[in-house]
């Protein structure tokens, strides 16, 4: 890896003053390598951090097995890294209009990894450094305890998905207030309760209300003294909630509920299991935000390399080479979904409805389709709304909030189907549907969505994973070997419940033709409990 | 190609007349009619593809940076070195975890190149899509389900279309083409030796039919290290760099210095000169592939991957000395000239088993192969016959067992019908053989989901 020319490195600071001009914010300096094939076969299983540990998986392919595994992406990294200063990567011969474009795109990145809050946690070391030395600690070990250093990277990357990273991120946000009995009350004590309606819940508010005006200054102990009186149970579940929530009590990380509660583990001569675990730890909770927002991330540095380019004085007479590369990056396609053109369109977008004014309740209130479309009070300030989004949103509520209809009509989007013809033995591929909720819930499902667990230990000092139940299964051929690797870690029996779907039972004999009239998605939610002991998984359903 | 359909037309009319049941016929009105729309046209037809949204990247969108297929990368003894270290997990109690995978490329000229490409999964707890029908197969009930599109069109018109399946192992199996693959270029003598040590195929029981020698030759095959004859470049090169790795010399990320590598005189590779025994061709195999209509997709990939692990197996069972010959049919047969036919002919047409097993014993007879040879007949199928009863295939299947060493049916189900109901398993279990003949013949039934590793227990069941 070299350096890149000193001529492109002047383009490159000019892209950055006129960045700045425009309104991104990032650090002054950045390194730019020059890359051949061959460094960057030697990057991509590293995820682009030249730094990165040595591991053997990554000498070997890992399959991926198209389109089957979509919900286990692999490919979290960019033409520029998350570093400090950012390191971004060339081709060495690139001409010069093409560079420019790329110097915006990596510096919407690199403006996008520096003001983005989910990133918050990256911002103050550099990874790259602490790569390096956490590379040289593996390979330290390695010498002393040989193959066993992979075995602990294997079952610890096993598990490296279950990180709790926005605990992390509230623990880093604001300090950590207690939690009242207020809060317990209202937002888990009768949310939590069975057959609990929003009825009773506004009632149980109304009733809130009600204490603090008849007696000001003690209403909320007058309360809670009425709550008591009720639920007998109140006090003794509010203290073990209290206590669940203490630090290092955390039940959704599995890394660190393994670090600190293992026995296993916590053994002397086991100790060095730790600094394993926790490099792969870290690693992961670095690479969560990026994969959190590939759309907003891409679709934020396409926005600014199409606008800066264009007025960029210095390159003026490539305008078609550009428009053919921009093309290539951001057209949507037919059938897919190009995280590039959806995000840099709905950018311009909200740009433009936060500029008529649009993302306001007098808007929303409007259905008369003529009045909706000539809506415009000028109300200006497109520019900030976009920045405030990018500082604040994550993939998952930037689609949520912003795709709706009128954007999906604009752009002609849809959700497109699969279906076989029988007749002509083919898939065919067709306009299922052009709602916006529809669509919505497509991109929402082809996000990263990894499994919310929460961890308990029973009285058999057995691990006990429960997977929360999100209408979706886990993928069962990589249970045993996940399973196997915490078991290892936690040194006893590990207990795994999770759902998984059945079909609803079809008629024998009945004929291929009549089922598919019928249609899947008849499915039945059956609890399974999984076990794993001595290398020995078992599989039972329970009630 | 008129003709053709013709034939079928005769040929369907003329079973029926003689009784099929409505489930009979209508399996074969499906082949029948897929003949008459597409023709009998056994070719190739290349596949479109979607992609999901993390599989964009910078690199390749703005700077055109497709991952390279690099061979150079693969470490010296990679191949060898990741088994070898596979091997001690089991010894640590963790099962295996390198596959062998997607390990069939014919070259071009038709010599037994192989590749081998070493893959592995990093298991996790992920979510999955609820599969309960075949690849989301029909899945209107969801309208949210599905990929993103955009432009013209309204709901439920079509925007296009692919074939079903239409990669038929050409390259080996499905979803190979993206992503960096470290090859290990090997060859099928390799694969069958892999196969042999690592998965535990048994070794070929000898029986007493093996030709004898006729003579020695003496060739520049044997390597010995320090002096010889010739200088084996290539693995001398291998020898110095491994000296200078452990001599610190050569090191991960730094640039190589030719100049500054150490050579220690047992580096040097010669070939010398050695006495080796010349073996006739001691074994035939036959391949025989159903390539009718209703093996589109799963089951041809598994025929055929299962087909070419048997095939090296043999090659290194009987150290190269195996001649083989490759034969198609759909309600005719064919033989072709070599694998790369064999593999890449796409499907279409009605089946009759029939008709392939008559010609490896017309074959058989001509060339008078039975004297000379252990035969194998090696045949894959879905199961789906015209010839409902086996009244024609049966007793083809009596006469080859005449003088077979053994015949292995892999029945790959397609998942149109019944599991454990095809025409071909019922008519060959209705006949006794399985049991009269158990060393000569055997059937494994797999169904279309079937994985690698169980792929490789359906050899064993076929050739122990």
């Amino acid at each position: 890896m070299e350096l890149l020319s000193q001529h492109a490195k002047k383009i490159m600071e000019g892209c950055k003053e006129r960045a700045r001009d425009a309104g991104l914010r990032f650090q002054d300096d950045s390194l730019e390598y020059i890359v051949t094939n061959r460094d960057f076969l030697r990057l991509t299983p590293k995820n682009m951090i030249p730094t990165l540990y040595d591991y053997w998986v990554q000498d070997v392919e890992v399959m991926k097995e198209a389109g089957q595994y979509e919900l286990y992406p692999t490919n979290p990294y960019e033409t520029v890294i998350n570093t400090r200063p950012p390191i971004s990567y060339y081709n060495d011969n690139n001409p010069d209009w093409l560079n420019v474009m790329i110097f915006y795109h990596v510096l919407g990145h690199i403006d996008f990894f520096q003001n983005n809050l989910y990133f918050r946690h990256t911002w103050d070391y550099d990874f790259a450094g602490k790569a390096l030395s956490d590379k040289r600690l593996i390979a330290k070990l390695r010498s002393e305890k040989g193959r066993w250093v992979d075995y602990i990277i294997e079952f610890s990357r096993g598990i490296d998905n279950l990180v709790g990273y926005f605990d992390m991120l509230m623990d880093l946000s604001v300090e950590q207030k207690k939690m009242t009995r207020i809060d317990f009350y209202f937002d888990v004590f009768i949310q939590g309760k069975k057959n609990s309606s929003i009825v009773d819940y506004v009632g149980e508010i109304e009733k809130y209300n009600q204490f603090e005006r008849d007696f000001p200054g003690e209403g909320e102990l007058r309360f809670i003294d009425d709550v008591r009186t009720r639920h007998a149970e109140f006090e003794s579940l509010y203290e073990k909630e209290l206590k669940a929530r203490e630090k290092g009590n955390n039940r959704r990380d599995l890394l660190q509920f393994l670090m600190d509660k293992s026995e296993f583990l916590n053994q002397e001569e086991n100790k060095w299991m730790h600094s394993v675990m926790e490099v792969i730890r870290t690693t992961s909770l670095y690479f969560q935000p990026q994969i959190r927002t590939k759309i907003l991330n891409e679709g934020w540095a396409s926005y600014w390399h199409e606008n800066l380019f264009l007025q960029d004085d210095r390159i003026s007479g490539h305008e078609i080479d550009f428009a053919v590369v921009n093309a290539k990056v951001t057209s949507l396609p037919r059938v897919g979904l190009n995280p590039y053109a959806l995000g840099m369109r709905l950018f311009y977008y909200i740009e433009e409805q936060a500029d008529k004014g649009k993302i306001s309740y007098d808007y929303q209130r409007i259905a008369d389709q003529y009045r909706r479309r000539k809506f415009d009070v000028g109300a200006g300030g497109g520019k900030e709304f976009i920045f405030n989004v990018r500082e604040n949103f994550c993939d998952a509520m930037f689609i949520a909030n912003f795709i709706d209809q009128e954007f999906v009509d604009k752009h002609k989007l849809f959700v497109a189907g699969k279906r076989l013809n029988k007749k002509r033995m083919t898939w065919q591929y067709y306009v299922k549907s052009k709602k916006a909720r529809h669509y919505r819930k497509m991109v929402a499902d082809a996000l990263y969505h990894p499994p919310a667990i929460k961890i308990d230990v029973d009285e058999n000092n057995s691990l006990v994973i429960n997977h929360i139940f999100e209408g979706k299964p886990l993928l069962r051929d990589y249970i045993r070997g996940t399973m196997m690797g915490i078991e290892f870690l936690w040194g006893n029996k590990v207990i795994l419940f999770t759902e998984e779907p059945e079909p609803v039972k079809k008629q024998p004999g009945q004929s291929q033709q009549a089922q598919q009239e019928k249609g899947p998605g008849e499915v039945k939610w059956k609890r399974v409990k999984y076990t794993m002991k001595d290398r020995k998984l078992n599989r039972v359903l329970v009630d | 190609m008129n003709d053709m359909k013709t034939r079928l037309r005769q040929l369907f009319a003329d079973l029926r007349s003689r009784g099929l049941t409505p489930l009979q016929e209508k399996k074969i009105r499906f082949e029948l009619d897929m003949a008459e729309r597409n023709g009998v046209d056994h070719r190739q037809t290349p596949a479109p593809s979607v992609c999901p949204i993390y599989r964009y990247h910078d690199l390749e969108m703005l700077q055109d940076f497709s991952p390279a297929n690099l061979t150079a990368l693969t470490t010296v003894q990679s191949l060898d070195y990741l088994l070898e270290r596979d091997k001690q997990r089991e010894k640590d109690g963790f099962p295996r975890k390198i596959r062998v995978g997607r390990m069939v490329k014919p070259s071009k000229n038709g010599d037994d190149k192989v590749i081998i490409v070493p893959t592995t999964v990093e298991e996790k707890l992920v979510h999955d899509k609820i599969r309960l029908d075949e690849e989301g197969e029909g899945g209107d009930g969801d309208p949210s389900s599905g990929d993103g599109g955009t432009g013209e069109g309204e709901e439920g018109d079509v925007i296009g279309e692919e074939p079903v399946r239409p990669d038929q192992g050409g390259v080996g199996g499905a979803g190979q083409g993206e992503g960096a693959e470290h090859d290990v270029e090997s060859n099928a003598y390799d694969l069958g030796r892999i196969l042999t040590e690592q998965f535990e195929l048994p070794n070929l029981k000898d029986k007493g039919k093996k030709r004898s020698l006729t003579r020695y030759t003496y060739d520049l095959t044997d390597k010995h290290r320090g002096f010889g004859q010739v200088l084996d470049k290539k693995s001398t090169l291998k020898r110095i760099i491994q000296t200078n790795i452990a001599l610190k010399r050569v090191q991960y990320g730094k640039e190589v210095n030719a100049n500054d590598l150490l050579m220690s005189p047992d580096d040097r590779v010669y070939r010398i000169l050695s006495k080796e025994k010349d073996y006739e061709s001691q074994a035939v195999v036959f391949f025989v592939r159903d390539y009718s209509g209703s093996m589109g997709g799963k089951p041809t990939e598994l025929v055929v991957n299962q087909h070419v692990l048997i095939y090296s197996w043999l090659i290194f069972q009987y150290k190269n000395q195996v001649e083989t010959r490759f034969i198609l049919h759909d309600t005719e047969a064919k033989e072709v000239e070599n694998f790369q036919v064999y593999y890449n002919s796409t499907v279409a047409g009605g089946t009759q088993v029939a008709s392939a097993y008559k010609l490896v014993n017309e074959i058989v007879d001509e060339e008078s192969l039975a004297r000379d040879n252990n035969i194998y007949v090696f045949h894959g199928t879905d199961g789906d016959d015209w010839d409902t009863k086996g009244e024609k295939a049966v007793p083809q299947l009596k006469k080859m067992l005449t003088y077979v060493s053994r015949v292995g049916i892999t029945i790959a189900e397609n998942g149109y019908g019944i599991s454990g109901q095809t025409e071909v398993e019922k008519y060959v279990r209705k006949s006794g053989l399985l049991e009269e003949k158990r060393d000569l013949l055997r059937m494994d039934v797999i169904t279309k989901d079937t994985e690698e590793e169980r792929l490789i227990k359906g050899i064993r069941e076929l050739i122990s």
